[in-house]
C-alpha cells in the first residue's frame, strides 16, 4: 500500500475528515505502518501508552480485563483511531486491543500525535466533539443503569 | 620521603655517581692532550722547528716517566719520522683524540641519561605507591588532576638534573679553580681581584635568584591548581551545563591563566635582570684587568708578558663559572620541586607496605566472626555518625541492618569495608584489628559494594573479574626475542625500584571465585549476572557489536547452525515474514537501494559510503545498463516527495525524525536543486548534483517510505547490477567489502545482523522486541548464551565506565562483589538509581536464589527498603547513630519498637 491510498483510507476516518490531503501524506509518512495477524495485540490493557493506531484494513477486539477474565467490550473496524484517549489524559491503557483478523494500522507516536493537534485545530476541535460524543453516550447509558436499578428496587 | 634532593639522588645512585666522576676524570686526560697537540703540529712538522735539514728526523711516541727515587724510566723508545711522516703521524693522533673523546662523550651523556630516566621512574612509581597506601580521609582533599600533574609533569626535571647532580659542579669547579689558580701564580693581587668578582658574583647572584625560586614556586603551584580546575571543569560538565555557569568557569580560568601569566611574566624579567648583572660582573673583571693591570705594567711592577698570560687565562674563568651558576639555579629550582611534590605526598597514617604485600597463595577463609567493639566514627566536621557500636556478625549469617537513611547503618557497613577508620573503638577478626589485616584478606575475603561504582577504562569483562586480580598466578613463558625483552625489562624495573610483577600473566584467581579457569567462568559468572538482573542488557550489547571472530571461534564457527535455527523457529511460530532473509539472486525489499545494490558490509573505517561512491569501478557498474539514470529519477521524485512533505515545517519539528535520508537543514538546498533540474534529464546535472540526488535514493526503503518507486524492472536491474558489481571487484575493494555469505560469519556487521541475515520487516509490529525475545531462547538451546554473553563482556565501558547507564553500573557493582565469593559480603544501599520493584527483585534473587550450594557467606545488607528485613536471618536497627534494636525479625515485630515503626505495620 503506498502513501497516497494511506491518505485516501485516513480521510474516511472522522477525526481526519476536515484534514487537509498534504496534511495527511505527511502524518502518513511520519506514523509506522504495521500489520498484525489475528490473534496479535496492539496493547495490553495497564501498558504506558505511547501511540495511537488508525485501523486501515481488518478489525479488533476492545477487551477490558475483569475479575472474571477478558470481557469483550466492543469491536472495531477499519477507518477507526483506536488509542487515542489513553495519550491525551496520561493514563496508562485502559483495554486491551486485539487483532481479530489480519490488520493493517497507522502508528502514530504520541509525540507526533500531540504535535499534530496544537498544529491543526480543527482536529483538536473534531477529537472534542467525538470526546463529548461519548461522554453524551456514556451519561445516557449510566442514567438508563440507574433507573433501571432504581425500578428493580422498587 | 627524603626531604633533601641531593641526598635522596645520593642515596639512590651513590655507586653510579662515583662510577661516571671517575669516568669523567678519565676523560680528561684525552682532553687535555688534545688541547696540546695543535700547537706541536703547527709549531713541528708545518712551521718546520727541529726539522732544520732535509731528512731530519724526529722522535715520535717516546714513552718515559720520570719517577722520584726510581729514576727515568723509558716504555717505548718511540719512532724516527721525516718531516711528513711527522705531519701525518700527530694528524692521525689528533684524529684518534677527536674519536676518543667523542666517544667518552657520548658514553658520559648516555649513562647520565639513563641514570636520569631510572631516577625518574624510580621517583614517579615511589609517589604512586605513595598514593596507593594514603588513608582514606587524604583522598577527601586531593584533586585527582593535581596529583596526576605532580607526579607527570612536576618530577620530570628531576631526572634530567640526576645525572648532572654531582658530575656538574665536579667538573666545573675544578676547571674555574684552576683557571683562577693558574691567574693568582701569574700575579697575586690581580688573582685576589678575580677571586673577589666570583666571590661577588657567588653572593649577590644567588640572593637575587631567591626570588627567582619563590616566583618559580608561585608558578608551579599556580599551574597544579590550573590542572586541577581543568580536571573539575572536565569531571563536572554536566553540571556546568545544567546550570548555565560555563561563563564562570570561563572567568575563573582566565583570572588563573592572567595570575600564572603575571608569575610567569615576573619571572622572566627577573631572569633576564639576574642574567645582566651576572654578565655584568663577568666582564667587568677583563675591565679591571686592563685599566689596574695595565697601570701596574705603566709603573714597571708588572711586566707585561704576565699580563698577557692572566688576561689568557682569565678567558676560560668565565665560561664554567657561568654554567656553574646555572647549575645551581637548576639544582635549586629542581629542589623547591621537589620539596613541593615530597611535601603534597608525606602524609601522615600512611597504610603500611606490609598490608599491601603481594600474597600469591589463596588465604584461609574467615572462620571467626566480625566483631566492632566500642565502634564511634565521625565525619570530617567531628559530628558523630556511629556512637560506641558493639556488634558481632557470625559467618554464615545474614543481617539486615535498617534505619532511615544517615541513622548509622551505612558509617558500619563503610567502617567494615574499612573505607572509612573509626575515632574510637575497632573493628576485630579473631583478635585482629581489621586495619592490621593485609589487603590480601580484607579484599579477598570481604566483599563491599555501595552506590558509589567505580569502572576502569577497559571492558566489561575486565571490570567484572577487577575484583579477582589479586596477584600474578601464571608464569608466562617468553622465548627468543620477547625473552631477552623480558629479561632486560626486569633488571631496569630492579634498578629503578620498581617491583617485578609481569603484567601479561594471568591476575585472575579462578579458584577462589570457584572455577577452573577461564573455560568454566561462565558458570559462575551467568547466575551472578541473571541475579542482578543485567544478562538481557549483556545480551543487548553482544547483539549490537561486531564480533572478534579470532577470540570468539565457538560462536562464529556455528553461525550457519544459529540461521538455520533461527529459520525453523520463525517458520515453526509462523513467523516467517518477521524477517526477509538476503538472498544472492533475489532484492530485498526490506533494505536499502543501497544494501541491496553492496550485497555486503563495508569494512569501517577504511572505507566509507562517500568513498566508496567516488571509486570508479563502482561508477563504471552503476553506469551500465542506465541505472544510473534509473537511480538519478528515483533520487529527484524522493527529493520532492520530502520537499513536498516538510517543505512547511520548522526545523525544530519533531516530524523530521521520520525523515531518515535527509536533515531539515537539507531541504532548502534539495528545493533549489529541484527547480533547477525538475524536467530536465539527468544531463542537465552537475557531477556534485547527481551525486546528492542519488545518494537519496540508497537509503530507500519502499515498505518504510512507500512513495512506489521500486517496480520488479528496477529490483531485477539492481540484482543483475549487484552481481556485476561482485564478479570483477578489483582487490583494493575486495579487501574492505565483506560480501553476504549464507555459509560465513561477517566480520564487519553486528552479531544481530549476522544471525539475522537479513532484515526485520519494518511493518511487523515489535519486531525487533520479538526477535530479541526469539533470539534469547535459541541462543540457550543452542547452549551458545555464554558465547554470546561473552562477547557482549567484551563492552569497553568508556571512560569511568561512563559508556553504561547508572543502572547498569550499580548492577554490575553488585555482581562485581558477589563474584568474589567472600566470607563477608557487605551491601551499602547498593542501588539507589534502581527502580524499588527491581531493587526488591535483585535482593530476592541474590538472598534467595544465590548461595544454595557451597558454604554460604554472611551478608550484611544495609536495606533502602526495611520490608526486606524478612528474608534476612537477624535485623540490626540503627537511629541516630546508636544500635537500638538487634534480633530477629520475628522477635523483632513483636516487639513493638522502631523497628515496627519502621516497616509500617
Amino acid at each position: 500500500m503506498l502513501l497516497k491510498d494511506e491518505v485516501e483510507m485516513l480521510r474516511r476516518v472522522p477525526l481526519f475528515s476536515g484534514v487537509a490531503p498534504a496534511k495527511l501524506k505527511l502524518l502518513a509518512f511520519t506514523s509506522d505502518r504495521v500489520s498484525y495477524k489475528a490473534g496479535q495485540t496492539l496493547f495490553h490493557q495497564g501498558d504506558p501508552a505511547d501511540a495511537a493506531y488508525v485501523i486501515l484494513t481488518g478489525a479488533a477486539d476492545i477487551l477490558s480485563d475483569s475479575p472474571s477474565g477478558e470481557i469483550k467490550v466492543a469491536e472495531i473496524e477499519h477507518d477507526s483511531i483506536v488509542g487515542e484517549i489513553a495519550i491525551l489524559c496520561d493514563v496508562s491503557r485502559t483495554a486491551t486491543v486485539r487483532a481479530n483478523s489480519a490488520l493493517e494500522a497507522l502508528r502514530i507516536s504520541k509525540d507526533h500525535f500531540l504535535k499534530l493537534l496544537s498544529d491543526y485545530p480543527e482536529m483538536t476541535i473534531e477529537i472534542m466533539r467525538v470526546l463529548a460524543d461519548r461522554l453524551s453516550h456514556t451519561t445516557t447509558e449510566l442514567s438508563e443503569a440507574r433507573s433501571k436499578q432504581k425500578q428493580a428496587a422498587k | 620521603m627524603e626531604k633533601s634532593l641531593g641526598r635522596y639522588i645520593w642515596s639512590n645512585t651513590r655507586l653510579q655517581q662515583m662510577w661516571i666522576l671517575f669516568v669523567v676524570a678519565v676523560s680528561m686526560i684525552p682532553y687535555f692532550l688534545s688541547f696540546d697537540l695543535p700547537k706541536q703540529i703547527v709549531n713541528g712538522p708545518i712551521q718546520g722547528t727541529g726539522f732544520d735539514t732535509p731528512g731530519a728526523t724526529q722522535t715520535f711516541m717516546r714513552l718515559q716517566y720520570d719517577f722520584p727515587y726510581i729514576g727515568k724510566i723509558v716504555f717505548f723508545d718511540g719512532l724516527q719520522l721525516t718531516r711528513f711522516q711527522m705531519l701525518m703521524a700527530l694528524s692521525l693522533v689528533f684524529l684518534l683524540l677527536v674519536v676518543i673523546n667523542g666517544l667518552f662523550k657520548l658514553y658520559i651523556n648516555t649513562y647520565k641519561g639513563r641514570l636520569g630516566e631510572r631516577m625518574l621512574r624510580r621517583i614517579r612509581f615511589e609517589l604512586i605507591d605513595r598514593v596507593l597506601r594514603f588513608p582514606p580521609s587524604q583522598f577527601k582533599r586531593v584533586k585527582s588532576a593535581e596529583i596526576a600533574t605532580m607526579i607527570k609533569d612536576e618530577v620530570e626535571p628531576m631526572g634530567g638534573f640526576t645525572g648532572d647532580a654531582f658530575v656538574q659542579p665536579a667538573l666545573l669547579g675544578g676547571q674555574a679553580i684552576t683557571a683562577l689558580v693558574f691567574i693568582i701564580m701569574q700575579n697575586f693581587w690581580l688573582g685576589m681581584i678575580a677571586a673577589a668578582i666570583v666571590a661577588v658574583q657567588g653572593v649577590v647572584i644567588p640572593r637575587m635568584r631567591k626570588r627567582l625560586l619563590e616566583l618559580g614556586r608561585q608558578r608551579q603551584l599556580t599551574a597544579r591548581e590550573l590542572s586541577g580546575r581543568v580536571g573539575e571543569i572536565v569531571d563536572g560538565i554536566g553540571t556546568i551545563h545544567g546550570n548555565d555557569t560555563s561563563n564562570f568557569e570561563r572567568a575563573d580560568i582566565a583570572a588563573r591563566l592572567g595570575l600564572i601569566f603575571s608569575i610567569r611574566y615576573d619571572l622572566y624579567q627577573w631572569k633576564f635582570l639576574v642574567k645582566f648583572i651576572n654578565n655584568f660582573l663577568a666582564q667587568v673583571t677583563p675591565f679591571l684587568f686592563y685599566s689596574i693591570g695595565g697601570l701596574l705594567a705603566l709603573q714597571g711592577r708588572l711586566d707585561i708578558g704576565q699580563l698577557v698570560a692572566v688576561i689568557n687565562a682569565y678567558k676560560d674563568l668565565p665560561g664554567p663559572l657561568k654554567e656553574l651558576i646555572d647549575w645551581d639555579q637548576a639544582r635549586q629550582d629542581v629542589q623547591v620541586k621537589y620539596a613541593q611534590v615530597v611535601e603534597q605526598f608525606s602524609v601522615d597514617r600512611l597504610v603500611d607496605p606490609k598490608i599491601q604485600a603481594l600474597a600469591v597463595e589463596p588465604i584461609n577463609r574467615l572462620e571467626h566472626s566480625l566483631h566492632a567493639v566500642n565502634l564511634t566514627v565521625s565525619d570530617d566536621t567531628g559530628a558523630p555518625l556511629l556512637r560506641h557500636i558493639s556488634v558481632e556478625i557470625n559467618p554464615g549469617e545474614t543481617v539486615a541492618i535498617v534505619g532511615n537513611s544517615g541513622s548509622g547503618g551505612e558509617a558500619l557497613a563503610e567502617a567494615f569495608a574499612r573505607l572509612v577508620w573509626p575515632d574510637q573503638g575497632r573493628i576485630t577478626i579473631d583478635g585482629t584489628d581489621i586495619l592490621e589485616l593485609p589487603e590480601s584478606v580484607t579484599g579477598r575475603r570481604i566483599a563491599y559494594a555501595a552506590s558509589d561504582t567505580y569502572f576502569f577504562h577497559g571492558t566489561l569483562r575486565d571490570n567484572l573479574l577487577y575484583g579477582l586480580k589479586h596477584a600474578p598466578l601464571t608464569k608466562v613463558e617468553y622465548e627468543g626475542k620477547s625473552a631477552i625483552r623480558y629479561k632486560w625489562n626486569i633488571s631496569e624495573a630492579r634498578k629503578a625500584g620498581n617491583p617485578e610483577l609481569d603484567l601479561n600473566s594471568d591476575w585472575v584467581d579462578y579458584a577462589s571465585a570457584g572455577v577452573t579457569g577461564p573455560h568454566d567462568l561462565f558458570n559462575v559468572v551467568r547466575p551472578v549476572l541473571d541475579a542482578v538482573l543485567i544478562s538481557q542488557d549483556i545480551l543487548d550489547m553482544a547483539l549490537r557489536s561486531t564480533v572478534n571472530t579470532a577470540t570468539h571461534e565457538d560462536l562464529t564457527d556455528r553461525i550457519v547452525e544459529l540461521r538455520e535455527a533461527l529459520r525453523k523457529r520463525l517458520k515453526k511460530e509462523d513467523l516467517d515474514d518477521l524477517v526477509v532473509p538476503f538472498k544472492l539472486d533475489a532484492y530485498n525489499p526490506q533494505a536499502t537501494i543501497g544494501e541491496n545494490f553492496l550485497f555486503g558490509s563495508i569494512k569501517r573505517p577504511m572505507m566509507t559510503n562517500r568513498k566508496l561512491a567516488a571509486h570508479p569501478y563502482f561508477r563504471a557498474i552503476l553506469r551500465e545498463n542506465d541505472l544510473f539514470t534509473d537511480l538519478y529519477t528515483m533520487g529527484l521524485e524522493i527529493a520532492e516527495n520530502a520537499v513536498e512533505l516538510f517543505q512547511d515545517l520548522p526545523p525544530d519539528h519533531p516530524f523530521f525524525q521520520q525523515l531518515t535520508f535527509m536533515t531539515a537543514d537539507d531541504i532548502p538546498a534539495y528545493q533549489q536543486l529541484l527547480q533547477k533540474l525538475k524536467g530536465r534529464g539527468i544531463d542537465a546535472a552537475s557531477s556534485d548534483e547527481r551525486t546528492s540526488i542519488i545518494r537519496l535514493s540508497f537509503s530507500y526503503i519502499e515498505p518504510r517510505h512507500r512513495f512506489g518507486l521500486l517496480n520488479d524492472e528496477l529490483m531485477a536491474k539492481i540484482v543483475e547490477a549487484r552481481g556485476r558489481f561482485h564478479r570483477n571487484m578489483p582487490d583494493d575493494l575486495k579487501a574492505v567489502i565483506e560480501r553476504y555469505d549464507p555459509k560465513k560469519f561477517i566480520a564487519s556487521a553486528t552479531l544481530m545482523d549476522n544471525v539475522l541475515f537479513g532484515r526485520i520487516g519494518v511493518t511487523q509490529a515489535d519486531g525487533v522486541d520479538r526477535i530479541r525475545i526469539i533470539l534469547r531462547d535459541i541462543f540457550d538451546r543452542l547452549k551458545l548464551f555464554e558465547s554470546v554473553l561473552s562477547i557482549g563482556m567484551d563492552f569497553d565501558v568508556g571512560s569511568g565506565g561512563k559508556r553504561l547507564t547508572n543502572v547498569q553500573r550499580q548492577k554490575l557493582n553488585v555482581a562485581r562483589a558477589l563474584l568474589k565469593r567472600a566470607d563477608y559480603v557487605i551491601f551499602n544501599r547498593p542501588m539507589p538509581a534502581l527502580d524499588q520493584r527491581v531493587q526488591d527483585q535483585i535482593t530476592h534473587g541474590i538472598m534467595e536464589d544465590l548461595h544454595k550450594e557451597g558454604r554460604p557467606p554472611a551478608i550484611i545488607w544495609v536495606l533502602s527498603n526495611s520490608a526486606l528485613a524478612n528474608l534476612f536471618d537477624r535485623v540490626i536497627v540503627f537511629d541516630n547513630g546508636t544500635l537500638v534494636e538487634d534480633g530477629t525479625h520475628a522477635t523483632l515485630l513483636e516487639k513493638n519498637g522502631i523497628f515496627k515503626e519502621l516497616v509500617g505495620t
